[in-house]
């Protein structure tokens, strides 16, 4: 890909979610090869930029555009996004029973190498593959054989997203809240999943409510996320003002006086 | 844009029935309606011994009187309009030349029809060592592998043969497992039933490959009524295989079969089912009215059966397939996969039945439902008093796909002896838009992962069906087989 198309580009975008529209006029710009980190109060949108851009039926779009790779992402099937290399690591990842972890990480890579036109990995190529990864994620290998996420605790959910991210290695991952009601130890799990990605042709987008995440993860850029659209854009040190400073400062209400 | 995943499950409810075609063929069928004059010209078509007459009137009267007295059973988790048992036609047969010396002499037409259901009546084509006894509306056509069955003194013939060339085994145990009156349904049958099938396993014989017998209904208004009956004797084994598909019709057609398994000291029968009924159409219309009696007898020591059934078609399922645990040391087992969709009902299980000493059952249930079904599971487990240390163990999963479908669950535990141990287990999963995101978000489609997950949900039961049958049960329940990794 030439570096001069951005991994991700997304203008004006607005969106609804349960009859509500919670994104407004959204732009962000995310370049390859780098790590932007989104923060924001509650309500704002952040959840919202994430399902949007891996596609979730229930979210629509009513205006705007998004590029990815240059491509119109809109138009993907969700699926047809993650085996392009885009990847959600959930903010609330479901149980799904009856599916062990190994055989659905399997058919996910399997799906993605399809789509890429390389060789399906069997069983055992699999398995060394995902094993390699297991360590960098300190991942329980008891936990492979459980049908996904069925009776996890929520760190170890937290954990699995990372490891598929790891197995799957992304071109653009967007990483949902994943940090929160985590210690610091699943925190560094989770910075060793990001940063064992950074490379020159691999983006992440970085959903945080807190900053604690960003001493592990050094973003390049963090925008703050304010009623549908990006109210400010800084380099690390925005990260820890906003942290000293809370997000209260930041809500100001233009469409009330302008409004006739 | 993306296809919602409500569509996706809309779509995996409304695949088309692919077995719904009709086969024009001449049929010699009786005027609808119950009467003793009806079941005398069936046992006369039959060319019937006076006591199966005798015994088939018996069943006669025990039925008018339960349907005068308004006994049709109403406890199931199904709904449907009353049955008028006299609009049905009772007998009907394909007809062909009156006496068949060899396969070549079938009516082409019906080699044809079972062709189309993938069952190849054609010995020299050899279906997987399968022996298969292949019933056309109530008469069956075709029973192949024969002779070789015969060499090891094995008797696998359709029900009438038996009737003829092996009067004292049916006398015997016909009716000793599901009694003339047992309930409603049986009665019925025991009155009215054409044909069926028939095998018995002499002492010590291992039968060599799977008996299968492949029901079809075909004519319209008629109702299908077999009787299969099935022998092995002491250390004998047998695996049973039954499949049974149906035209699309706009009327309800009422199947109502019985089956008696007896198994006597170290013998063992297992015996498979893929019921793929038409199930009527997305509207509920049409579709086949299932009320199945099917009961195993374990009358000998150390005898076992095992039911596996795979129940996806039928408007209505009703059907309990049970063991009596006689014999001490005998086991029963039950596993069972029933997937409903559109407006289908199933109320399904099992009974356990524990008479003798250190009898052990198993039951597992997987319900699917999907579409705005309704499944239930139903299930006694019978500890009676002199069933000293027996076991059983019973699980019931439902998983509902979309959420305008129902699942039930109703186990009934009778304990009679304290020595006994009992476990049961049950839960309720959910396959949402929530979680096909997820899937799809990995980059598996929505197909994939639906197939991926019901059929992790199904593994269990699957995998105890003959490989032949497995491979179809899958593909009917549109599933890719799942590798297993570590």
């Amino acid at each position: 890909m030439d570096h001069a198309t951005p991994m991700l580009e997304v203008k004006g975008l607005h969106a609804r979610a349960g009859g509500t529209e919670i994104l407004k006029g959204l732009d962000l710009v995310v370049g390859s090869g780098e790590v932007h980190a989104i923060m924001g109060p509650n309500g704002s949108g952040k959840s919202t930029l994430a399902n949007v851009l891996a596609g979730r039926p229930s979210v629509e779009v009513t205006a705007g555009y998004v590029l990815y790779q240059g491509r119109d992402l809109l138009e993907l099937a969700p699926e047809v996004r993650a085996k392009e290399g885009l990847f959600l690591a959930f903010q609330y990842p479901v149980e799904i029973p009856g599916i062990s972890n190994a055989y659905f990480m399997k058919a996910a890579l399997n799906a993605a190498r399809a789509h890429r036109g390389e060789e399906e990995l069997d069983g055992m190529d699999f398995l060394e593959f995902a094993r390699e990864k297991m360590k960098l994620v300190d991942f329980d290998e008891a936990l492979l054989n459980r049908a996904i996420n069925e009776g996890f605790s929520g760190g170890e959910k937290k954990r699995n997203e990372i490891l598929q991210m790891a197995v799957l290695e992304p071109r653009l991952a967007v990483l949902d809240e994943t940090d929160s009601g985590l210690d610091i130890d699943a925190l560094q799990v989770v910075a060793n999943g990001v940063n064992a990605l950074r490379s020159p042709d691999r983006s992440a987008i970085v959903i945080t409510h807190y900053q604690r995440l960003l001493d592990y993860v050094v973003p390049d850029f963090v925008h703050v996320l304010s009623d549908g659209r990006i109210a400010l854009s800084g380099g690390r040190e925005l990260a820890l003002e906003l942290e000293a400073k809370g997000y209260s400062w930041l809500e100001v209400a233009p469409a009330e006086t302008t409004a006739p | 844009m993306a296809q919602s995943s409500d569509a996706m499950l809309d779509k995996l409810a409304n695949r088309d029935y692919q077995y719904g075609f009709v086969t024009d063929i001449d049929a010699d069928s009786a005027p609808p309606g119950l009467s003793e004059d009806i079941v005398r010209l069936i046992s006369a078509k039959k060319n019937e011994p006076q006591w199966l007459l005798d015994w088939r009137l018996k069943a006669l009267a025990r039925f008018m009187d339960m349907l005068a007295n308004d006994a049709e059973p109403t406890w199931a988790k199904v709904d449907y309009p009353k049955i008028d048992f006299q609009d049905i036609i009772y007998y009907s047969a394909p007809k062909q030349a009156a006496k068949i010396e060899s396969l070549d002499e079938i009516d082409p037409q019906l080699l044809e029809t079972y062709e189309k259901l993938g069952i190849s009546l054609n010995e020299q084509k050899r279906l997987h060592g399968v022996a298969v006894d292949a019933v056309f509306d109530s008469v069956s056509v075709a029973t192949t592998f024969r002779s070789e069955l015969e060499k090891q003194g094995i008797v696998f013939c359709s029900f009438s043969e038996a009737v003829a060339r092996y009067p004292e085994l049916v006398q015997q145990y016909l009716g000793s497992v599901v009694p003339v009156a047992d309930n409603f349904y049986a009665a019925l049958n025991s009155a009215v039933f054409t044909d069926g099938s028939f095998a018995y396993i002499p002492k010590g014989v291992r039968c060599p490959m799977e008996l299968s017998t492949y029901f079809r209904i075909n004519a319209a208004n008629t109702g299908q009524f077999e009787r299969t009956l099935l022998i092995a004797d002491e250390g004998a084994y047998v695996s049973y295989l039954e499949g049974c598909t149906a035209p699309m019709r706009d009327e309800n057609q009422l199947h109502a079969a019985v089956v008696e398994l007896i198994a006597l000291d170290d013998a063992e029968i297992k015996y498979s089912t893929v019921q793929n009924w038409y199930p009527g159409n997305k509207d509920g219309v049409g579709g086949i009215y299932n009320f199945v009696t099917k009961r195993g007898a374990c009358r000998g020591k150390r005898s076992k059966i095992s039911w596996t059934q795979v129940e996806t078609g039928s408007a209505i399922t009703w059907k309990y397939p049970s063991c009596l645990l006689q014999g001490d040391d005998s086991v029963g087992e039950f596993y069972s996969v029933a997937m409903t969709n559109n407006l289908q009902q199933a109320d399904t299980g099992t009974k356990m039945i524990h008479i003798g000493k250190r009898t052990k059952s198993t039951i597992i249930s997987k319900g699917i439902s999907s579409g705005r079904s309704s499944n239930a599971y139903r299930g006694l487990v019978r500890i009676q008093p002199g069933a000293t240390g027996a076991r059983n163990y019973s699980q019931c999963d439902s998983l509902l796909l979309g959420d305008r479908c129902k699942a039930h669950t109703f186990p009934y535990l009778e304990v009679k002896n304290a020595s006994s141990t009992i476990e049961h287990e049950a839960t309720t999963s959910k396959i949402g838009e929530d979680q096909l995101f997820y899937c799809r978000q990995r980059g598996i489609s929505e197909e994939d992962a639906i197939s991926m997950i019901v059929n992790g949900f199904c593994k269990q039961v699957l995998r105890k069906l003959p490989m032949e049958f497995a491979v179809e049960a899958q593909a009917l329940l549109g599933l890719s087989l799942e590798g297993s990794v570590g």
